[in-house]
């Protein structure tokens, strides 16, 4: 490490951590939630024949259908679940 | 006054592995910066690639807490999981003849310079909450000392001294910090 630091030296380093937009954040806190809701969905498409099909038919229609607000990463990581299953 | 930004990194991985919510918060506010500052600042990213990696990262650490090893090596191991995922955003833009470049050039001045930055943020929680917020205004948000005066109510001519008080400060709390590494490690 560079030491002694000086207010200017302080200064550069101290603007090298600048927050992260508060959007992403969020969303990054949200991210356990976001999880469960998640695993749900996955374990009703297992369960429920209906809804697998109409999931595989157009994933963004049947989830905005049954009242979640799917974003596309929510979106690519159910469709590669529903794969993976 | 919430308990979690105390806490150390370890305490902060167990109570996240318990299903803690406001630990998973303040991990996030953590190691929010760090993050983006690795993909922005270390690998030069755009935005939205950017915005892909974070996700990703974030996502990582919360479904693999259980594999990580060592409770108190969260921030290397994040540093890790961040470097290769950058690497993999970039080679996913077609960019695999850069990434050579980017290593070699960026491992030995931009993701140095953001480890030793984010060092110094760690001695900046260890100062009072107006001497880290009138800092975090005027270096990180880029506020004029006009609007630092007008947020927090206090004469725009003394914002430079209170900032270079603060600055000092800062300086003695990182110096101190290296003391006691040192003496504990003798």
């Amino acid at each position: 490490m560079q030491l002694p630091y000086d207010e200017e030296r302080l200064g550069v380093l101290l603007r090298l951590l600048r927050p992260a937009p508060e959007a992403w954040v969020r969303a990054a806190q949200e991210l356990p939630g976001a999880r469960r809701t998640l695993d749900e969905i996955v374990a009703r498409a297992e369960a429920d024949l209906a809804f697998r099909t109409a999931l595989i038919a157009d994933l963004e229609r049947a989830l905005v259908a049954e009242g979640y607000e799917p974003d596309r990463r929510f979106l690519n990581e159910i469709r590669d679940r529903l794969t993976e299953n | 006054m919430s308990p979690y930004p105390s806490l150390s990194d370890a305490e902060l991985v167990r109570h996240c592995r318990a299903g803690d919510a406001d630990a998973w918060n303040e991990l996030v506010e953590r190691y929010s910066r760090y993050v983006f500052a690795i993909a922005v600042r270390g690998f030069h990213l755009s935005k939205e690639d950017a915005e892909d990696v974070f996700q990703d990262i974030f996502t990582r650490i919360y479904t693999r807490l259980d594999s990580l090893r060592d409770d108190s090596a969260l921030r290397p191991w994040i540093a890790q999981l961040t470097r290769r995922r950058c690497l993999d955003q970039l080679a996913s833009r077609g960019r695999e003849l850069q990434v050579d470049e980017v290593l070699v050039e960026e491992e030995s001045t931009d993701l140095t310079e953001v480890e030793e930055a984010f060092t110094v943020r760690e001695a900046l929680l260890g100062l009072p909450a107006a001497c880290q917020d009138i800092l975090d205004r005027f270096f990180t948000r880029d506020q004029s000392y006009k609007t630092i005066s007008d947020e927090l109510e206090i004469p725009s001519g003394t914002i430079a001294s209170r900032i270079a008080r603060c600055l000092r400060r800062l300086r003695e709390e990182i110096e101190g910090r290296n003391e006691a590494s040192e003496g504990s490690r003798e």
